[in-house]
């Protein structure tokens, strides 16, 4: 049967996501050394697995309220007041979602509609194109460059803004390029949005992960920007737990509501077991958070040190686990270079295409990994340069 | 505790340039800091963690626990000391609990161990009582688990 016109042109008509494309390559082929994936190689904190399996252990395996639990959206208030100095009412402008995905996408469902134009700073992560597209409105893409420490400008952010524009995407700390924004950097954008009337979608999951000393800062806890912001944050990977599927968003209470009555109608309500399991991570959890951001802090000091020796170019990433290298150098595409250096030498990084057309020239580097992981995949990368090298000058 | 120790610790392999990126210092300075280490005695050497059970002829490990009646002025020392001298030895801990010191012992077989055992400790003066167990198979060795496959779970998803 030919299903074109059985299924909804709004999804056929998006484009698969580039990473998938790159991921299906690499999982045909046997023994690669992965620098790909984008979470975290510990397990679950096991106090946190306990509290999970405890929960099983009593029974407890019913649908929770829609919006969560109440210990746990009050858990989840007190750990943004302690790390982010922001004060949110638990009852009500706080709902629990499956992973922060999740939450993006009923986010921008409940923000933005035909006609309306959402800022989406790219290079970033594949979903929010797509989720704002499904949501009927039209992605406006703004280039976020190296020499700017791919953070987001205010000025990039006023020459899009037209009077269509609804809504700003601040996927900070960044997914692929590991760039924050700070306090500065936020106050001037916080200005053109309170001037422009505009709402934000800040997608802060990765906000626990920050290294040299910098703390994230929150753009809700700007100066009039609670009330335009909705912040998206969630347990994966802060306390390295992607498979129990939890996230959350807080905001002003009637975004919140209109959220919870989507949530409840498209997922009920968010895994029980991770619910217990989160209560647990956020009241016990801190010390961990703080071993694992070491642990990373460490690879990413040795990967980062290591590129740049060898001549890859490497923006010095302040965020999350990833390190995005420059690879013009080689006279390759991205798409090329990971091609290559996946068929010669059995590494796999992201092309940095995948993020966006102006992550054309970079390739994304997960160092979620063992150093001694790590140690490999570097060598194995040098040999691939000299052996680039060598080819050009033959 | 001291990050570059507890990074030599897990691995002694790391080079100095990987320790020095790792940690965000200059290389001659970790190198000085390792030479420290070692010549002070804080770092005592460097070897690999093996898995015995996977290596053909390995031999044999015991757990021996020891009774001793302690020595005025020395208390356990002379005799721990007397104890480590021995090549078969692999530590000696003292504990505190229901026995005074503890013993890895290697041996190529059973009656190795036990004739050690019988000749040497249980004759040796200020031994009150032994208790030998023999380990019957490895899960964890210096921290290092020897049952986790090394396969990486994680799935290639977006």
């Amino acid at each position: 049967m030919d299903y074109t016109d059985k299924i909804a042109k709004s999804i056929s008509t998006v484009k698969p996501s580039g990473i998938r494309r790159f991921f299906d390559i690499v999982n045909e082929m046997d023994h690669v050394i992965s620098l790909s994936v984008g979470e975290p190689d510990f397990q679950t904190p096991w106090h946190v697995r306990e509290a999970g399996i405890a929960s099983l252990e009593k029974g407890k395996t019913w649908y929770t309220p829609n919006r969560g639990f109440k210990e746990l959206c009050s858990e989840i208030v007190k750990f943004y007041k302690r790390k982010y100095n922001l004060t949110y009412d638990p009852l009500h402008e706080c709902v629990v979602t499956v992973g922060g995905s999740e939450a993006i996408d009923i986010a921008l469902r409940c923000l933005v509609t035909r006609g309306d134009e959402v800022l989406l700073p790219q290079p970033s992560f594949v979903c929010y194109e797509p989720l704002t597209i499904m949501a009927g409105a039209t992605p406006v893409l703004i280039e976020t460059k190296v020499e700017d420490n791919f953070r987001l400008t205010a000025a990039q952010i006023e020459e899009k803004i037209t009077d269509r524009t609804k809504l700003l995407i601040l996927p900070y700390p960044n997914n692929p390029t590991g760039a924050i924004l700070e306090k500065e950097e936020l106050e001037a954008i916080a200005e053109v949005v309170k001037k422009h009337d505009l709402m934000v979608l800040s997608d802060e999951i990765y906000s626990e992960l920050t290294y040299g000393g910098k703390q994230h800062v929150s753009v809700a806890s700007l100066d009039g920007m609670q009330e335009r912001t909705v912040v998206i944050n969630g347990f994966s990977k802060s306390y390295a737990m992607t498979g129990w599927r939890l996230g959350y968003a807080l905001g002003p209470e009637p975004i919140i509501a209109m959220m919870v009555k989507l949530h409840q109608f498209c997922i009920m309500s968010a895994p029980t077991t991770a619910q217990y399991a989160a209560i647990e991570a956020l009241r016990n959890g801190d010390s961990d958070i703080e071993a694992m951001r070491n642990e990373y802090d460490m690879r990413r000091r040795f990967v980062v040190g290591s590129l740049n020796d060898m001549g890859l170019t490497c923006f010095n990433p302040e965020g999350a686990f990833y390190c995005f290298p420059c690879i013009k150098s080689t006279g390759l595409s991205s798409e090329e270079f990971c091609t290559r250096l996946l068929q010669s030498k059995h590494v796999a990084l992201v092309p940095g295409s995948a993020f966006g057309d102006c992550g054309e020239g970079y390739a994304r580097l997960s160092y979620s990994y063992s150093i001694k992981h790590l140690t490999r995949a570097m060598e194995l990368i040098r040999e691939f340069l000299k052996e680039l090298k060598d080819e050009s000058n033959r | 505790m001291d990050k570059l120790l507890q990074l030599l610790s897990e691995n002694s392999s790391l080079s100095t340039e990987q320790l020095a990126l790792m940690l965000g210092e200059p290389e001659d300075y970790i190198a000085a800091q390792i030479k420290e280490y070692e010549n002070s005695g804080v770092i005592r050497g460097y070897r690999a963690v093996v898995n015995w059970d996977e290596v053909p002829d390995s031999g044999v490990m015991a757990m021996i626990e020891l009774k001793v009646a302690p020595q005025l002025q020395k208390g356990f020392d002379d005799i721990a000391e007397r104890i480590l001298a021995y090549d078969q030895v692999e530590s000696v801990y003292l504990m505190a609990g229901a026995y005074d010191l503890l013993l890895t012992v290697k041996g190529k077989t059973i009656q190795d161990v036990s004739a050690f055992v019988a000749k040497h400790l249980a004759a040796m003066e200020g031994i009150l009582a032994t208790a030998t167990h023999f380990m019957l198979k490895r899960y964890k060795e210096n921290g290092v688990s020897l049952v986790d496959t090394k396969k990486d779970g994680r799935e290639m998803v977006i």
